[in-house]
């Protein structure tokens, strides 16, 4: 029964991708707070498409895809923050445009290179078995900068998600702290494609933290849970493919999707089932609204 | 003194882009005088406050204390109407009031003990002591006010930008406000407040600006706040004077 658990990280290719997922799901359950909290997702899904052509222009070039998908997911964040500001076109539209355009680029780039199909498969689900000793130490090195860049700046980015009126009122540099922010998500999906691949990191971005939100009303508890959330299921997933023999990416992102379901149950405050008991003691408000007894305290 | 630390709006125009939503707004206020800002609805009250409090872009000049408002941007506190706050977002009240002391602390440090101390003692003022730590879902709709009072409260402002704060408050919360808005005037503290409710005008303001997508008139809430003023404001839809 042990060995279960135990057994896999004998192995030098599930040792290094335990250090990645670890490394992995420290940002992405970090970042991915203000991803959820500013209702970023659309914009972050979209960046993890667009840094596509970046990923196979490097591939083809034989070099680590992070540094093309680090020149597309700067052009993207900085494009985006731009559009954001016009008020002639549509911000979603203007970004869906953008997104499916630059990963149609990537297709077709890699559909001129032979056995493109395994390859393409690689880079859209990633292939965290095959990860590197160079990968790991380029993810590490970004995720302490983006990680020391959010942490510094949390009061910032934390009045900015709350209040961007009384942010912009006391003088923030709102539009600059916003482009950070993109450039920060933006950093985070490009190192953590290898794991999980393009169409699976927006998972490891927004189910954690949508899990630690159900768990906690509290931006700390919610920051710290939504890390322990993403590693967990970076290595319960981890775990669950090796004796499943599943593919690593996948199982990861849906060991993640169980833990919110599970929470989305069971949650003390926010669950259907609290909510649900709630209900039958007619206490139909119990969370949303509840005013507190005023009397006890004013004077 | 009282002439340096007042706030002073020439010829402002307000609106997106190009296009201005009110023109040509003169006013001056000096420290311990509450406006009350009043007009029909779309005449501009909280889109005037907002480019006072530096959210919108403005043309003509916005001066506090004879120097660009914006110099003072810590020193104007923005009361928001409820209906622009997220209550989901996962702060407590007390997380909320901290964020009155952010600019006071500088970037990259965290607000310290003495905030918190501060932080604590204006939710006591308005009778929220001991609740800090809960949700700001979890209070009534004119707690949820009170916590955004305190939250000026301890930025120590020059002025203070209320945007309909009497919407759908009760009583007792109304009494709360007024005491908390009379307090601030006490201080040296210039209130603007924009109110549907006229009977706010006449018992809380000293002075009354009229708006109507321009400037219909201004001055000591006895001799503005008249019928005919009051006519030129609404375009005859009122009929408080009997």
């Amino acid at each position: 029964m042990f060995d279960f658990i135990t057994e896999p990280w004998s192995y030098p290719f599930m040792q290094r991708a335990a250090i990645e997922v670890v490394i992995v799901g420290t940002i992405c359950g970090f970042v991915g707070c203000f991803v959820v909290l500013r209702g970023l997702s659309f914009i972050g899904d979209a960046l993890a498409h667009a840094v596509f052509p970046g990923v196979v222009l490097s591939y083809m070039a034989g070099r680590s895809i992070i540094i093309g998908a680090f020149i597309f997911g700067l052009l993207t964040a900085l494009g985006i923050g731009v559009l954001s500001r016009s008020r002639r076109v549509s911000e979603d539209a203007a970004i869906g445009v953008i997104f499916a355009a630059f990963f149609a680029l990537g297709v077709v780039l890699i559909s001129r290179q032979s056995g493109f199909k395994r390859d393409l498969a690689s880079l859209l689900f990633g292939n965290v078995l095959g990860i590197s000793q160079t990968d790991i130490v380029v993810t590490a090195v970004v995720a302490v900068v983006v990680a020391a860049i959010l942490f510094v700046l949390l009061k910032e980015f934390t009045l900015v998600a709350f209040d961007a009126t009384m942010a912009r009122s006391l003088g923030y540099p709102v539009f600059l702290l916003d482009t950070l922010l993109l450039l920060l998500v933006s950093a985070t999906i490009v190192v953590s494609l290898q794991t999980v691949g393009n169409i699976l990191i927006l998972a490891l971005i927004v189910t954690p933290p949508a899990t630690a939100r159900l768990l906690t009303d509290r931006l700390g508890r919610m920051m710290v849970l939504s890390v322990g959330v993403a590693i967990a299921s970076g290595l319960g997933g981890l775990l669950i493919s090796y004796h499943a023999d599943t593919a690593a990416g996948g199982t990861i992102v849906l060991t993640a999707t169980a833990a919110f379901l599970a929470a989305l149950i069971a949650a003390p405050n926010h669950g259907l089932v609290s909510g649900w008991l709630q209900g039958r003691r007619g206490d139909h408000h119990a969370h949303h609204y509840h005013p507190v007894d005023e009397s006890a305290h004013s004077h | 003194m009282t002439e340096t630390a007042g706030l002073e709006l020439v010829d402002v125009g307000v609106g997106y882009g190009r296009v201005f939503h009110m023109h040509e707004i003169s006013l001056a206020a000096s420290p311990g005088d509450i406006v009350g800002l009043i007009g029909p609805n779309g005449s501009g009250k909280s889109t005037l406050l907002k480019a006072i409090a530096g959210v919108i872009p403005h043309s003509g000049e916005i001066l506090l204390g004879g120097e660009g408002i914006r110099s003072r941007a810590s020193r104007v506190a923005f009361v928001p109407q409820r209906e622009e706050v997220n209550w989901d977002f996962p702060v407590s009240a007390l997380d909320v009031v901290l964020m009155g002391r952010y600019r006071e602390a500088g970037w990259f440090r965290r607000v310290g003990g003495d905030d918190r101390k501060r932080a604590r003692r204006a939710l006591e003022r308005l009778g929220l002591g001991g609740m800090g730590g809960r949700h700001i879902s979890q209070f009534s709709g004119g707690q949820q006010q009170r916590i955004f009072l305190a939250r000026a409260m301890v930025m120590e402002p020059q002025v203070v930008l209320l945007d309909e704060p009497f919407t759908g408050i009760d009583a007792e919360n109304r009494a709360v406000f007024h005491e908390a808005i009379r307090d601030f005037a006490a201080s040296g503290v210039i209130v603007l407040m924009a109110t549907h409710d006229l009977d706010e005008v006449t018992s809380t303001c000293s002075h009354v600006c009229c708006l109507n997508r321009r400037l219909v008139a201004f001055g000591p809430t006895a001799t503005t706040y008249t019928p005919e003023i009051l006519r030129a404001t609404f375009g005859g839809q009122v009929a408080v004077f009997a």
